[in-house]
């Protein structure tokens, strides 16, 4: 589940905070984009896709192609729109797994 | 209920620049973005990014700060992070902060919602680790994050800048592969002649870009064609052909890009008629020189409005501003005429360079009419294939292929498809995109969770209410 | 003659129609409107239903289940043919109650309606408690509800697909974005569209659902239809979260939840409101509370085709003799029906059905 990272992070002092995805802990920058600390950190694929259980990671980070797509507390959500919080409890979302599985 | 003069839906340049005009003449705006911070794509994060990153992103950068700055104004309300999913009547605005739904309602409504970047379906543009180039630059701009290992495909002025953005950082990018010709420069030069001249200054821009790449010694291919992205989980390499021959570069991430057309996502939810335009290749929405749509209280700015660039894109804010001062009463007919003068005659010369820069940079080919394989729906997972069996079974339009096969039914709502099935079936069946026409767009233009909106059904009641 | 028929509306109805007397071995051409003209049968709910039909007239009730039993072998042979499968589900449907005296009122109807119809109307009622047994996820508001048997689902829009299909592999042409301007008859008829092109049958079936008020008074007929609005909201894909559908919402085979639909009389306009949706998903979360954190993607308002009493109306018209009017609200529910029933009708063979209480006469006397 974990690859190694492609992106290089310029440092710039934030602090790190933990986070779960798929149930494993990650230490994320705080404040940061939610999908891009995630690739950074080296996590994907982010979902499967519901149709043919094809892995997809962010694409756009715009917002626009919803390949980011994750899910927190029950919702499924762009996280390439939202912001790393200390605790984020992230996962697959449930009908691609489902599939995948 | 809120209520405002001006309601702008995207605070990027067209958006911002409007905002602040329209406060100067003494509008009360609400200023909308789905994003946490002003600055719109080109000047994303502009405030924090410019502190710690202004080097690699280049001076330009500099020009997004003095329009989220001209944002402290007592006039203006700008609500961040507050995604709009619906527009109803023309001007009630419904948008979503932090799980909350709320709406708006003005006076009066601009657009500025925008770009995005053409879609680029070519067999493996689904795997992870394939991105556009808009999305490398984002990652830079917004969390100062640089992709290694990349190759980035396609073409325009955009990929430049990325490019050389990817080389001051010290992670240039494994090859550019670029699909223009010489040919397609020539043919420009030719077409254009000295015309372009007049936009020298973003000819200048792009030439300069064009020399940093050349000194930092990053391998360029031009003219390339059968573009396919190889990999089984992840990207592993990039195959094409160029110089004759087939070529292939490992690489971990493939950046893709041929040019920004306008979003026409919010436009087209209210029923603003749109036309293609040949040389941008895309549909635009129907206005006049002031940006205003056919519902007369409806603007729409900035590259939404049809691609310029983001200097245009903050004059065409302006211009708009100016009159739906002059409509709201704010200011004179005369005083609306004679401050939209000297930003007319700006935007005549932002806008001279476009032509030359859309021949010179023609959409990759292979993207356009993709081979029957190639995955044209990243939502559904439509093939190309697949549109073209439905026009067999008389699919004229996309709204008919959209009910056979579901491309543009899912999440993206078509963003990332809509262009390419509009050029799919008008082959196939012979027609204009203009007569094949576009995806019929239906709220809600970003998703919205059913408990939100549940929540909406008391407030819409009370407003009622009010109003008996 | 170009053809036995021309059907103008290539709807649900007008080839679920061509399908059937395509395979009686007639000659069809089936004339089409274009991309944006309205389509009922793009934008319905999809269930194959009989529970709450034709309370005052239980012919109605019986045309309904009639379809309903021709249903599982007419999508078979739709699948055979085409290779499509276009979802069919038939293990029930739920009337779901919020209160007793709703609950109580509408089985006073349904016993009413069954003694017409010789008992053949099986449903029970269940209980909250019951039906939580059948369906996990169902909130505490709903009191219970009622469970008919022969009610089901399909997907509406594969439907159309697997008949368009279908209608030319079995050698019918269809015209595409053409729209028929006037139909004349000197012994055959000729009918005229908007871009020139005509088309010779000797037969013509109007079946174009709204736009057969216009076509209809020139062809003799009355054709009293109007629109109705309803509004249909379309979740993500979301893991299985209910088993049978139900007038509130249904899980279709990809995974998102359909719910609707509203009923507003708003003329021609088939755009969505705020209040439409917030009410819509309102509802559908006191049935399913999961559903408040589903995400909505798509919602979209299409016109129903409605007559007066919202019954089908088959009328045979006598200022023009050999055209006919079929038109109907619930399409899908009936298409097995207009494939099977509807050509021998047409036709006018022994096995015709009897359409007699569907004609446009009813109207008259209200
Ligand atoms: C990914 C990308 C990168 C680009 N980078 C550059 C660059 O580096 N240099 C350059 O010259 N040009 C760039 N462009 C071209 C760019 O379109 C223009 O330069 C300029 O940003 C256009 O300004 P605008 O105000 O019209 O729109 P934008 O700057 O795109 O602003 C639109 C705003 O609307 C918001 N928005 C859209 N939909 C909604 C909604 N439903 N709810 C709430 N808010 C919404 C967006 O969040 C965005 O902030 C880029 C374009 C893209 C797509
Ligand atoms: C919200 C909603 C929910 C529904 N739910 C259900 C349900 O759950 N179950 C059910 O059974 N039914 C349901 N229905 C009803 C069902 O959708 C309709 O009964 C059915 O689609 C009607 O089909 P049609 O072919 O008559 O009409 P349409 O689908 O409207 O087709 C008419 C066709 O005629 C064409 N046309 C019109 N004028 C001309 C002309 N002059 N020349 C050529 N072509 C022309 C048009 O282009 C169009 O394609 C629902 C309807 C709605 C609106
Ligand atoms: S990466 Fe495209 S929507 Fe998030």
């Amino acid at each position: 589940m974990k690859t190694a990272s492609q992106l290089r992070k310029l440092a710039d002092g934030s602090r790190l905070v933990r986070v779960t995805f798929a149930g494993t802990d990650f230490q994320l920058r705080e404040g940061g984009n939610l999908a891009a600390e995630m690739l950074a950190a080296g996590i994907g694929p982010f979902r499967y896709t519901p149709v043919s259980g094809a892995p997809r990671n962010p694409y756009c980070m715009m917002g626009a192609c919803f390949d980011c797509l994750v899910e927190i507390d029950g919702v499924i959500r762009q996280a390439c729109m939202m912001e790393v919080r200390e605790g984020l409890s992230i996962s697959r979302p449930a009908a691609g797994e489902a599939e995948h599985d | 209920m809120t209520e405002a003069d001006l309601v702008v839906i995207g605070a990027g340049p067209a958006g911002m620049s409007a905002a602040r005009a329209a406060a100067d003449a003494g509008l009360s705006v609400v200023l909308l973005d789905e994003q946490r911070k002003a600055g719109g794509q080109i000047y994303r994060d502009v405030v924090r990014a410019a502190k710690v990153r202004a080097d690699i992103l280049g001076p330009d950068f500099h020009k997004g700060l003095e329009l989220v700055h001209a944002l402290r104004h007592a006039n203006i309300h700008h609500i961040t992070g507050a995604t709009v999913w619906q527009i109803e009547r023309n001007t009630r605005v419904a948008y979503t902060v932090e799980g909350a739904a709320s709406f708006v309602t003005g006076k009066c409504l601009l657009i500025a919602t925008g770009a995005l970047e053409r879609p680029i379906p070519v067999p493996g543009w689904t795997l992870p680790g394939a991105m556009t180039a808009g999305a490398a630059q984002i990652l830079l701009k917004q969390s100062g994050m640089l992709v290694e290992n990349a190759v980035l495909a396609g073409c325009g002025p955009l990929l430049y800048l990325v490019a050389a953005q990817m080389c001051r950082a010290g992670t240039p990018p494994q090859a550019l592969v670029e699909t223009q010709s010489t040919a397609n420069i020539l043919a420009a030069v030719l077409h254009h002649g000295m015309g372009a001249i007049q936009g020298w200054r973003q000819l200048a821009k792009g030439l300069g870009l064009l020399s940093e790449l050349r000194s930092s010694g990053v391998k360029r291919f031009t003219g390339a064609s059968a573009i396919a992205i190889e990999g089984s989980e992840h990207v592993e390499a990039i195959r094409f052909t160029a110089r004759g021959r087939r070529q292939r570069v490992e690489c971990s991430t493939v950046l893709l890009h041929h040019g920004v057309v306008a979003n026409t996502q919010t436009a087209r939810s209210i029923g603003v008629p749109h036309h293609w335009d040949e040389l941008q290749r895309a549909f635009v929405p129907e206005k006049n020189k002031w940006g205003r749509t056919v519902h007369p209280q409806v603007y729409i700015a900035g590259d939404g409005a049809g691609i310029g660039g983001a200097d245009a894109a903050a004059i065409t804010g302006r211009i708009a501003a100016l009159a739906i001062a002059g409509e709201l009463g704010a200011i004179t007919q005369a005083e609306r005429d004679a401050a939209a003068l000297p930003l007319r005659r700006d935007l005549r010369r932002e806008l001279a360079a476009r032509p030359f820069i859309d021949r010179a940079y023609p959409p990759y080919g292979g993207a356009l009419s993709p081979a029957d394989e190639t995955i044209i729906c990243r939502c559904e997972e439509v093939t190309a294939g697949d549109i073209r069996k439905y026009a067999k079974i008389g699919c004229r339009g996309p709204n008919q292929t959209k009910a056979f096969g579901r491309p543009g039914m899912g999440p993206c709502q078509g963003r990332y498809c809509g262009l390419t099935v509009t050029e799919l079936l008008a082959a196939a069946n012979g027609l204009s995109p203009q007569d094949t026409g576009y995806y019929r767009i239906r709220p809600p233009i970003k998703p919205v969770t059913l408990g939100e909106l549940a929540g909406l059904a008391k407030q819409i009641e009370d407003e009622k209410e009010t109003a008996q | 003659m170009e053809s036995d028929y021309a059907i103008i509306g290539g709807g649900v109805v007008g080839l679920s129609v061509a399908w059937g007397l395509l395979k009686r071995g007639r000659s069809v051409t089936v004339i089409d409107g274009d991309d944006g003209s309205f389509r009922a049968s793009r934008g319905n709910f999809g269930l194959v239903w009989v529970q709450s039909k034709g309370m005052n007239q239980p012919r109605y009730a019986q045309w309904s289940q009639q379809s309903v039993k021709a249903w599982r072998a007419f999508s078979d042979e739709l699948r055979g043919n085409t290779g499509y499968d276009v979802g069919l589900e038939q293990n029930g449907g739920y009337d779901f109650h919020f209160s007793e005296e709703t609950l109580a009122e509408t089985v006073r109807k349904y016993e009413t309606l069954k003694a017409k119809l010789n008992g053949d109307y099986p449903y029970e009622i269940l209980g909250h408690n019951e039906l939580r047994r059948e369906e996990p996820e169902i909130g505490p508001k709903v009191i219970g509800a009622i469970l008919h048997h022969q009610d089901g689902h399909a997907n509406p829009l594969k439907l159309l697909k697997a008949l368009a299909d279908d209608v030319r592999r079995l050698g019918g042409r269809i015209l595409n974005d053409k729209t028929v301007k006037s139909v004349s008859r000197t012994g055959s008829f000729k009918l005229e569209c908007s871009d020139g092109t005509t088309v010779e049958a000797a037969k013509t079936v109007l079946s174009a659902g709204l736009g057969a008020t216009e076509l209809g008074p020139n062809m003799g007929f009355k054709a009293p239809i109007r629109p109705q609005r309803g509004q249909v909201l379309i979740t993500e894909k979301l893991p299985r979260i209910m088993n049978r559908p139900s007038l509130i919402a249904r899980q279709v085979e990809e995974g998102g939840v359909q719910i609707g639909a509203t009923n507003e009389e708003v003329g021609f306009d088939d755009t969505v409101t705020l209040e439409g949706l917030a009410g819509l998903a309102e509802t559908a979360i006191e049935t399913y509370p999961v559903l408040g954190k589903a995400q909505l993607v798509r919602s979209w308002g299409a016109l129903r085709v409605l007559s007066p009493d919202g019954l089908p109306i088959y009328q045979k018209s006598t200022e023009m003799p050999g055209a006919y009017l079929v038109t109907c609200h619930s399409g899908i529910t009936l298409a097995a029906a207009h494939a099977r029933f509807i050509p021998e009708w047409l036709e006018e063979t022994p096995d015709a059905p009897d359409l007699e209480v569907f004609n446009e006469d009813r109207f008259a006397i209200a």
